[in-house]
């Protein structure tokens, strides 16, 4: 009887990128809906419009390329950037920014670079960087939690914005924007304002902001989903948010007055979301478990010189731009000792 | 490095090793049936490369009557294996026969056919072994063609050789046949654990190895009791140990099982035996047992016949030579769905184009696959990095960078990620969830660097070879300018020179004498 033949081994590996990335969306649900719950539901509509147009995009640089369509399709990988770009934007930003940073992503920060698996920086990291910085105003226009908000949003009020730019009467963008806590932080320090003052701001929660704190408490319980299902490893996220408290906890010791808490870090901003789903992004981070002790922690280091010393309130997505920049170094000198040597 | 200073004590812990894997055992669908026989077919295919190092040449002539257990080969290396008959009949076929190989290539080979006699050429048994001179059971071993049975063929007798400056503090017998579905070793070792527990006892002595410890998994229900009873009865239980280790993937390999008992590492590129350790497989063992007090070489082994492509799934005693489709009948043939035909395990067995080969001492386990089985989850993509190949890899390698190097075709780079201790356990390849044939790209790595380190050596044999002939040629013309020299200075020389012109004038005169017109 004649056999086709085949390579070794004969068994089918259980896993694929696609079961992979889907755990990843399975892992976002709890966050976002964090999200929905205490900023309205201006967030889905985000959500929505940059998971259609990375597809968008996605195809069409597959086209460009001359790539087959559905198997990369299937992957799953251009949603996962995009919820996590989209989760990165304020909810009501207006769709066409949404859109242009959503392309930078998916055409120069992955296709550009070879697609999937060879993208040098995260795909979301620089979409929203790009949208940061080339639409400051747009990309920085943060809602406040709903049980702080004079005018709560409906979802019509929110499709409208998002798409239109207006707001239904009588709502304004001055009277529904507010700053973020780390705003508050940043221009309270600046002004020589004790920490204790700047937290008396019923914005601030029991750690970080109000709302804020309990979105990254989902976001954890989504990075420990990742965990329990091994797509991640415990690396990234425990060197970040260690290397977080224990740099600013001799600071906050030393000087409690001018130092926000470690807590308080790592509950505002991005941390808690990067820690978990951006800088756990195997392909544009380290490869060796060490190296993934170095590169969490360089991502720590960096957004809190940037949060302390530099132009934005938070520098999470820089930081992790910056330490993607050092993966081949890092995982050069941090290759495991070999069986036998 | 190496606490070599301490004496080695096995059997009280077991270390880990990194990596490897928890797979669905698929054991018991083969250990359900009693052991059966292939029985004798018309025609045994015997190709002559059937171990590790030199390739014995024929000894017969076509033609030739063989008796059951004859050498039919002879070699010059001292490693090397000799083949036997495996069944007394007549050598029909000496020339090339197809060897289990994906190829389906031809290699070079003889053919048997067997008359159904029981005539026997076996040696003289060795009975009191316990006290008979290394050096004549380690002849005896070699000319028993017996290699390692867990499907490495490394000549036994090599690994037995006792050394004065290496003394051997452990034998391991690995009975951990860690590969999912094979169970020919538990086989086995549960209905002749007395062969086996000889067998040690026989390398043990001939090693002069301190202690003897065999390995079964933890896995194997009855066989750890039944090993107990045998020493028990033969009263040889300070002789060896029985351990089980955790049934982890790829726990049976040698480098994996030495750590798992020992704590120790069998150093990059090195052997066992750097570490004070030999280990040899169960089934090797119940050989040289035979081999030794039997006079019997090496003419059959056991093969699981198994998969859910086989109706019975059985292990079945076959004589080398054997063709596979012979043995796929003893387990009530195929089934419907019967996809892939694979000699050895799925993780790391090879895939043969029809059953019409021969069973080789390299055959363990012959594994039909269903389309169940075998079908991948998702189509191949690129490497997303994800690591899960670094985290299972006992090797501790980087499989994600090496696959990077070798198909940007920098091999030097992937020596240097020390590709060459890669034990293609093909764990890496298993979990990728871009479904990448790792395996299959670092035995492309490994050959490229072969073949590159062959040419290297050839270019510098040739190198060589011309530096020594211009060497050569130097001295041939420094004796030529010599010999001309001394030449030259006899002629210069009086005396010499008047006997040139005297024997001149001589002819001369002579000449006209003879010729006066001229």
């Amino acid at each position: 009887m004649k056999f086709a033949t085949a390579g070794a081994p004969h068994v089918p590996a259980p896993k694929s990128v696609h079961w992979v990335m889907l755990q990843v969306l399975l892992a976002l649900i709890p966050g976002t809906a964090a999200y929905v719950w205490f900023f309205g539901p201006g967030i889905l509509v985000q959500i929505t419009l940059a998971v259609a147009a990375a597809v968008a995009f996605e195809v069409l640089m597959l086209r460009l390329r001359r790539q087959p369509v559905s198997p990369f399709l299937n992957d799953l990988s251009a949603p996962v950037t995009a919820v996590l770009y989209a989760l990165c934007l304020p909810p009501l930003m207006p769709w066409w920014t949404v859109v242009i940073g959503m392309g930078f992503a998916i055409v120069v920060a992955k296709h550009l670079y070879g697609g999937l698996g060879f993208n040098v920086f995260n795909p979301a990291m620089v979409g929203y960087v790009v949208v940061l910085i080339a639409f400051p105003r747009e990309a920085t226009s943060w809602l406040p939690p709903e049980m702080l908000a004079e005018h709560t949003i409906s979802f019509g009020a929110a499709l409208m914005a998002i798409f239109t730019g207006e707001l239904p009467a009588p709502l304004t963008w001055d009277a529904v924007t507010q700053a973020t806590p780390l705003d508050v932080i940043r221009t309270g320090a600046t002004q020589d304002i004790m920490i204790s003052e700047i937290r008396s701001n019923p914005l601030f929660g029991d750690f970080g902001g109000k709302g804020w704190e309990w979105i990254a408490n989902f976001y954890l319980l989504g990075g420990l989903y990742l965990l329990f299902r091994r797509v991640i490893t415990w690396h990234v996220p425990v060197a970040v948010m260690g290397v977080v408290i224990v740099m600013t906890l001799p600071v906050y010791l030393f000087d409690p007055g001018t130092n926000p808490f470690p807590l308080q870090h790592i509950f505002s901003g991005g941390i808690v979301l990067g820690a978990c789903f951006v800088a756990t992004d195997p392909v544009s981070g380290a490869a060796s478990p060490l190296g993934r002790l170095v590169f969490g922690g360089g991502v720590a280091v960096f957004t809190l010189m940037i949060r302390r010393w530099g132009g934005y309130p938070d520098g999470f997505a820089f930081a992790i731009l910056m330490m993607n920049m050092a993966v081949p170094l890092i995982d050069r000198y941090t290759r495991p000792r070999v069986f036998g040597q | 490095m190496l606490e070599t200073e301490q004496p080695l004590r096995v059997g009280h812990r077991l270390w880990h090793f990194h990596g490897g894997l928890k797979l669905r055992h698929w054991k018991k669908i083969s250990m359900e049936s009693p052991l059966t026989s292939a029985g004798l077919p018309d025609r045994l295919e015997l190709p002559l490369r059937q171990n590790i190092g030199e390739v014995p040449m024929v000894a017969v002539q076509p033609g030739d009557r063989v008796l059951k257990g004859q050498q039919l080969t002879r070699t010059n290396g001292s490693v090397s294996a000799h083949i036997h008959a495996p069944a007394s009949g007549v050598v029909t076929e000496i020339g090339t026969v197809r060897a289990p190989h994906p190829s389906g290539l031809e290699f070079p080979g003889l053919v048997i056919e067997p008359d159904g006699t029981d005539g026997t050429c076996y040696q003289e048994p060795i009975s009191d072994w316990l006290n008979a001179d290394p050096n004549l059971l380690l002849d005896r071993v070699f000319h028993s063609g017996i290699v390692g049975l867990g499907g490495a063929l490394f000549p036994t007798h090599a690994k037995l050789r006792r050394s004065e400056q290496r003394p051997v503090e452990v034998l391991v017998l690995n009975g951990a046949e860690c590969e999912p579905y094979i169970s020919c070793d538990e086989t086995l070792m549960r209905d002749r654990p007395r062969e086996i527990i000889r067998g040690a006892c026989i390398m043990r002595h001939m090693l002069n190895a301190r202690q003897c410890v065999i390995a079964i998994e933890d896995q194997m229900g009855v066989v750890e009791q039944v090993l107990r009873d045998a020493l028990e009865e033969l009263g040889m239980s300070d002789q060896a140990l029985v351990v089980k280790v955790p049934t982890i993937y790829p726990e049976g390999g040698e480098k994996q099982l030495i750590r798992v008992l020992t704590g120790r590492e069998v150093p990059s590129g090195g052997l066992p035996m750097d570490v004070g350790v030999v280990c040899q497989n169960v089934a090797t063992a119940a050989a040289t047992y035979r081999a030794v007090a039997l006079g019997e070489p090496l003419m059959s082994r056991i093969v699981s016949v198994t998969g859910r492509g086989v109706q019975q799934p059985c292990n079945v005693e076959a004589l080398l030579g054997t063709p596979i489709s012979r043995l796929t009948a003893a387990a009530g043939g195929y089934t419907d769905q019967a996809q892939r035909l694979i000699m050895g395990g799925p993780m790391m067995g090879l895939s043969l184009p029809d059953d019409d080969l021969p069973v080789t001492k390299a055959t363990n386990c012959v594994l039909v696959l269903t389309h169940r089985d075998v079908s991948p989850v998702a189509p191949e993509l690129p490497c997303i990095r994800c690591g899960e190949c670094a985290r299972v890899c006992p090797a501790q390698l980087q499989p994600q960078q090496l696959l990077w190097h070798i198909r940007a075709s920098e091999f030097d780079q992937a020596e240097d990620l020390s590709l060459a201790d890669c034990i293609e356990c093909g764990c890496c390849a298993f979990v990728c969830p871009s479904q990448i044939p790792l395996v299959d790209y670092y035995r492309y790595g490994k050959t490229e660097n072969r073949v590159r380190a062959a040419d290297r050596q050839r270019a510098e044999h040739s190198k060589q070879r011309l530096d020594a002939r211009n060497i050569r040629l130097e001295a041939q013309k420094k004796q030529r300018k010599e010999r001309l020299a001394r030449k030259q200075k006899a002629l210069a020389e009086d005396g010499k020179k008047s006997e040139i012109e005297a024997a001149v004038a001589r002819s001369k005169a002579r000449r006209a004498q003879r010729d006066p017109e001229a």
